[in-house]
């Protein structure tokens, strides 16, 4: 079996071998059907051949008589390829003609039908005897004139038709069995290097991409369809595990700060209230772990996109109103403004407790980063309006700004600037606007409000 | 109070009953979810707190039979589940507040004391009465020493909270929650703010201060100051 074992279990063999059944089939249906016509059209022209001589001889004899008709017959018989014909007088000898040994029971038939019998020629080869077809007339006197056509051409006819339609099956069992051979090798070649690069895939290296041959063919589709596939999947496992790396920094960097103290402390020994000091600060280390993971796995529930059955429709000005009304003390205590301008409604289908968290998220960055330089005072501008199918909710301050280079790893999943990273609080804030953005279908962008970072939450119109 | 604890965690168990109990409750262990459901049927508990996650039996199960049987004992829902719909999820149930491990004894303390008082005539009276400070809930109008306060909409709920659970530490979760419907937790001191304003306010220019920080766990208005905080039930607790 082996290697021919799977080339017979190819798709391409079995086609291959329904298409030649069906083909040998149609060949051999349209050989018999044309032979059969064929041969039926000549019998029939036979048959009125010999009808139209008996006639004509017939005549002839009315006109001569008996004479007439010999020297009649004697001349058609000498024509090459002539018909046969034969007189007998009443005892069977043959008075004239060119058929040798007729059967005598075929001239006891005179009743005008056609018969097909066996002769043997006058002329050229005596020894073999032919096919014909035969017509028996009584005259007077006891004479018999018998006319009949060789159909031996017919059936070298129908022999050669049957031969030549041979041929071509054979002909088209060979040409199918060797383009199967190609076709299926190439096809199962082609299929055994995507299942190589599978089991390679499968083995963890998950670089390497299906072979595109570039003839537009359903196997580069295949393909095509394919490595994007594990384009996709490769970034999500590259995610995955910046992910599991940014968790175990942000994690493990608070939790070992917190284990030091603790061992520094207790190394040292002291009074009660140094003890109660460093518990305190050990406390408040663990609050800041438990937010950190908090928000990871907000995040984490977010791109699985699991709290999508929360949502609701919502006017996202009466959120903006909500959350102006919650920092606005904050923000003049800083000594700060805090503006709200916005178009009403603003109709939109979400969670208003994530929403209201990214607004929180973002004003509350806008406190930490967004302070400005020199002794101007912090201004932070909420605005609402609606820009197209999508409704823009933007956060501006009037701070340094992120520059252009680290926006984009400021709103990645998990990415966070080094500076972010080294201060008090989860840090993950952005990353959570961008979660929450996403999971309402919409995105967040950075941009420069000149001085100071403007930050837009698009999200979809209901 | 008395007070069922239902807990499959042994160890966070018994130290939350030990706590419950130095600050003046009698605290009761269920350590799993049928045993549960049993010492809840006896129906003398004042407030239960049970986990989400417990062997034998589903926590909030036990609170949707509770409910149909009519049993309006308030629930406090502890879980590690900590999403928007989980936290509906508890509150559909029949849960009266829901928290989310881990969590501050101070912040389970004044959750559990605001949940005993909520069938309490607090909720029906019209006028609230801390010291000279009078909140009348129909009118909304505030009147300290007789002197009318103006307050913002906001500043008027964040008081008449604190003062339906006058006495009661109440933390800054529990503010956010109960007077903006916000179930998270802002970066920023947003609450102290708000909580300063409203002090500024009803205190300014008064000898005897009634709205009280209580260190490391909330705030709480009363007449004299904090003398049980959480920050000292804590300490004794915590030993």
């Amino acid at each position: 079996m082996g290697a021919l074992g799977r080339l017979i279990r190819t798709t391409a063999f079995k086609l291959s071998l329904v298409y030649l059944v069906v083909f040998s089939g149609l060949t051999l249906f349209l050989t018999a059907y044309i032979a059969n016509n064929t041969a039926e059209l000549l019998d029939s022209q036979i048959t009125e051949t010999i009808d139209s001589e008996i006639n004509s001889l017939s005549d002839q004899y009315e006109r001569g008589g008996l004479r007439q008709l010999v020297s009649a017959v004697d001349l058609r018989s000498r024509r090459p390829g002539a018909s046969l014909y034969l007189v007998a007088d009443s005892s069977g000898r043959t008075v004239v003609g060119n058929v040798a040994d007729p059967p005598l029971s075929i001239l006891g038939l005179s009743n005008g039908d056609t018969t097909s019998v066996t002769y043997q020629r006058l002329d050229g080869d005596t020894g073999r005897r032919y096919d014909a077809v035969v017509r028996v007339f009584a005259l007077p006197g006891g004479f018999k004139l018998l006319v009949g056509r060789d159909v031996s051409e017919i059936g070298q006819l129908r022999s050669l038709i049957f031969g030549a339609s041979r041929y071509a099956i054979i002909i088209m069992v060979l040409t199918g069995f060797i383009s199967w051979f190609f076709v299926g090798r190439s096809v199962l070649k082609r299929v055994e290097n995507m299942a190589e690069t599978s089991r390679r895939l499968m083995s963890g290296d998950l670089t390497h991409r299906l072979a595109v041959k570039g003839s537009h063919d359903e196997f580069d589709n295949l393909a095509l369809s394919l490595n994007e596939m594990l384009d996709r999947i490769e970034a999500l496992m590259t995610g995955l595990q910046e992910v599991s790396d940014n968790i175990a920094h942000d994690l493990k960097t608070p939790l070992n700060r917190l284990r030091a103290r603790l061992e520094e402390t207790l190394r040292r020994g002291g009074e009660v209230e140094d003890y109660r000091e460093a518990i305190a600060s050990a406390m408040e280390e663990a609050d800041n772990l438990i937010r950190i993971f908090d928000a990871l796995l907000k995040i984490a529930r977010m791109e699985a996109g699991s709290s999508g059955d929360s949502f609701e429709p919502l006017d996202a000005a009466d959120i903006l109103d909500e959350i102006v009304e919650l920092y606005e003390p904050v923000v003049e205590d800083a000594g700060g403004r805090l503006t709200l301008e916005t178009a009403r409604p603003l109709p939109l289908k979400g969670n208003r407790t994530l929403l209201s968290q990214a607004l929180s998220n973002l004003i509350d960055n806008a406190i930490k980063y967004g302070q400005p330089e020199g002794g101007e005072g912090l201004s932070i501008a909420l605005a609402g309006a609606v820009d197209g199918e999508e409704i823009c909710l933007t956060v501006t301050d009037n701070g340094p700004g992120i520059p252009e280079a680290d926006r984009q790893k400021a709103l990645s999943r998990f990415g966070r600037l080094d500076e972010a990273r080294s201060r008090q609080g989860s840090g993950l804030g952005l990353s959570l606007v961008a979660a929450v953005a996403r999971l309402h279908g919409g995105r967040v962008t950075l941009g420069d409000s000149e001085p100071g970072l403007k930050a837009s939450l698009y999200l979809p119109k209901a | 109070m008395r007070i069922l604890v239902i807990e499959d965690d042994s160890e966070a168990a018994a130290y939350l009953v030990k706590a419950l109990d130095e600050v003046g409750h009698v605290a009761e262990h269920a350590a799993d979810g049928e045993a549960g459901a049993f010492m809840a049927e006896e129906g003398v508990f004042d407030v239960l707190i049970v986990d989400r996650m417990l062997p034998k039996r589903d926590g909030l199960s036990i609170i949707e039979d509770m409910r149909h049987r009519g049993d309006h004992t308030p629930v406090l829902v502890l879980s590690a589940l900590g999403q928007v719909d989980d936290r509906v999820r508890g509150l559909r149930a029949g849960g009266d507040d829901y928290l989310t491990k881990p969590y501050a004894f101070t912040e389970l303390l004044a959750r559990v004391e605001a949940l005993a008082r909520r069938n309490r005539p607090a909720d029906v009276e019209t006028t609230y009465r801390v010291g000279d400070l009078v909140l009348d809930r129909l009118s909304h109008t505030v009147t300290r020493a007789d002197t009318e306060i103006p307050l913002q909409p906001r500043e008027f709920r964040l008081l008449e909270y604190l003062m339906r659970n006058a006495g009661q530490v109440v933390t800054r979760t529990m503010l956010l929650e109960n007077v903006w419907d916000y179930h998270f937790d802002p970066q920023t001191n947003v609450i102290d703010v708000h909580v300063s304003r409203l002090r500024g306010k009803i205190d300014k220019g008064f000898d005897k201060p009634l709205l009280h920080t209580v260190r490391g766990a909330g705030y709480m208005i009363r007449e004299a100051g904090p003398e049980r905080g959480g920050e000292a039930a804590w300490a004794r607790s915590g030993g």
